[in-house]
């Protein structure tokens, strides 16, 4: 695929940290398609919320180049490129949940009826009608979570970069997340990359998922998702969805033998 | 309903308050406390209109001395924790000297305050005040600037905000409870530091000189009354700085029990 295509372009990257003289990221390549839905999987330290930060310019490559949309990730920065999702919802407590949807918007310049409409629109979009005005606190996590999510949508970034955004939940508000988020991306269809380090979580949303192996951070091996690109409840009880997940659990211990027992773990 | 429950939250401080005040009174009566030592808090509180118009005016006049030291201490406090906090380097090499010089009992100063600026003048008062409020604030400031939420500051990164923009909508909210708790204590010290101040010399209208000099020729009832008055003085600054707290830190702790 040549970079003009591609929404996001990694070549070569290699990362290293001075401090510990870590080995965070090495030669990494990867394509991602315009409108993909990419996941990130790997154990910690294995360099996928690093390659993340890369992608949207939060952090400097060591080596190596990232072009989004076909310039370099500085200047699709400073386009505005980018919503962010974290692990957790980085809300501003002193703003209202309309007001911290609305922040990306206020920061683009839309003037005041135009973040009003839109932050009405995307209320809806995440089930969080009449909770505008209410503050982070008064919200459950789950809650939080969709307003953070509204926020990344709310002014239609090219490319939306999710860092575990629902590792910290629950298994039953994180599957009803899955679906929720599958809906509004099939709406919007923005590029997507999703780190997590939830096999089933990253088979279900995903184009393709990219495993990552740690120390150093390489890719192990992507895996194509050729499941029905409408996914439902049923989808997770699909046996096409058991053998993907079996096919990504397969590359993580292959190339994570030299992991620690717990590490693997984590995984399984 | 959150009257009710106001009233109830207020309700044991309230009768504590009011028996500490009766036991007091009871007490003197029953020992024959001489007023020298103790006068009744009745005796107080009437001398407290008896003398009002010695008194309130002083009030008046040392309260704003307060205010003015509140004001200068500060806002200087905050302005050097915003300088302090943008650059590290000066902070590294102001900070220890800061919280050295915090060690030092700045009351003694009072008279050094007092030949640097006229003795007579308001100004040798607000110094002192302004000084005792200086470093709590600038602490506390710098601190909140600095607690700011790494991941709030990615976010405005990846809008591409200027550190301009990422200070005024993150740092600045994050550390305005911080600033408000600074503020509550320098409002009490402000207050204290000009009183103090008046000790050593001062205009002869000012509450801290009107206690020195009542209390030298034995009229122990219109210094305590002068107290009594300082001490209002000081809570009505303290309540205007919790009251300025709730409006503009409306989504902080304090404000979630409503």
């Amino acid at each position: 695929m040549s970079e003009q295509q591609s929404a996001v372009s990694i070549r070569n990257v290699t990362k290293t940290f001075p401090q510990g003289n870590v080995t965070a990221l090495q030669d990494i390549d990867l394509d991602l398609r315009p409108g993909e839905f990419v996941s990130l999987i790997g154990p910690s330290g294995c360099g996928k919320s690093t390659l993340l930060r890369v992608i949207g310019d939060l952090i400097q490559p060591t080596s190596g180049t990232v072009t989004v949309n076909g310039k370099p990730a500085r200047q699709a920065r400073i386009d505005r490129d980018y919503g962010i999702v974290f692990q957790d919802a980085v809300l501003f407590d002193w703003r209202t949940v309309s007001k911290n949807i609305s922040l990306p918007l206020e920061m683009l310049g839309w003037d005041r009826e135009k973040r009003k409409a839109r932050v009405a629109e995307m209320l809806d979009l995440v089930e969080l009608k009449g909770f505008g005005d209410h503050f982070p606190w008064q919200l459950s996590g789950g809650m939080q979570q969709r307003a953070s999510i509204a926020r990344a949508f709310a002014f239609e970034p090219a490319l939306l970069l999710m860092d575990e955004p629902f590792g910290a939940l629950d298994e039953m508000t994180r599957e009803r997340l899955n679906l929720e988020l599958l809906s509004i991306w099939q709406r919007l269809r923005s590029t997507v990359v999703f780190v997590t380090h939830s096999i089933s979580e990253a088979v279900f949303l995903s184009s393709r998922v990219v495993v990552m192996s740690p120390r150093p951070g390489r890719i192990a091996g992507i895996v194509d998702i050729d499941l029905p690109d409408t996914r439902s409840v049923e989808t997770r009880e699909d046996p096409r969805f058991f053998a993907l997940v079996t096919e990504v659990r397969e590359l993580l211990r292959k190339r994570g033998e030299h992991l620690l027992p717990e590490e693997e773990q984590q995984l399984l | 309903m959150t009257i009710l429950r106001r009233a109830r939250d207020w309700t044991p401080a309230i009768a504590v308050f009011v028996l500490v005040i009766a036991a007091w009174e009871g007490g003197i009566a029953a020992f024959h406390v001489q007023q020298f030592l103790l006068p009744r808090p009745s005796d107080i509180v009437s001398a407290f209109w008896t003398d009002r118009h010695t008194l309130w005016p002083a009030g008046w006049y040392t309260l704003k001395e307060a205010l003015g030291g509140f004001a200068i201490g500060s806002g200087l406090g905050i302005v050097a924790a915003t300088f302090v906090g943008r650059f590290k380097r000066a902070g590294t090499a102001f900070m220890p000297i800061a919280i050295a010089a915090n060690a030092v009992p700045i009351v003694a100063f009072a008279p050094i305050f007092d030949v640097w600026f006229n003795p007579l003048s308001p100004f040798s008062k607000m110094a002192i005040a302004a000084v005792l409020c200086f470093l709590p604030v600038m602490v506390n400031t710098l601190r909140g600037l600095q607690s700011a939420n790494p991941r709030q500051i990615e976010l405005m990164r990846s809008y591409a905000a200027s550190e301009l923009e990422i200070w005024r909508r993150v740092r600045v909210p994050t550390a305005l409870p911080f600033v408000f708790t600074a503020l509550k204590v320098a409002s009490v010290l402000a207050m204290i530091g000009a009183i103090v101040g008046e000790y050593f010399g001062g205009a002869f209208n000012a509450l801290g000189v009107i206690i020195n000099s009542e209390a030298q020729i034995f009229h122990f009832v219109t210094a305590w009354a002068g107290i009594l008055l300082a001490s209002l003085l000081g809570l009505a600054l303290y309540g205007t700085v919790v009251l300025a707290e709730r409006v503009l830190v409306r989504w902080a702790p304090a404000a979630r029990e409503a």
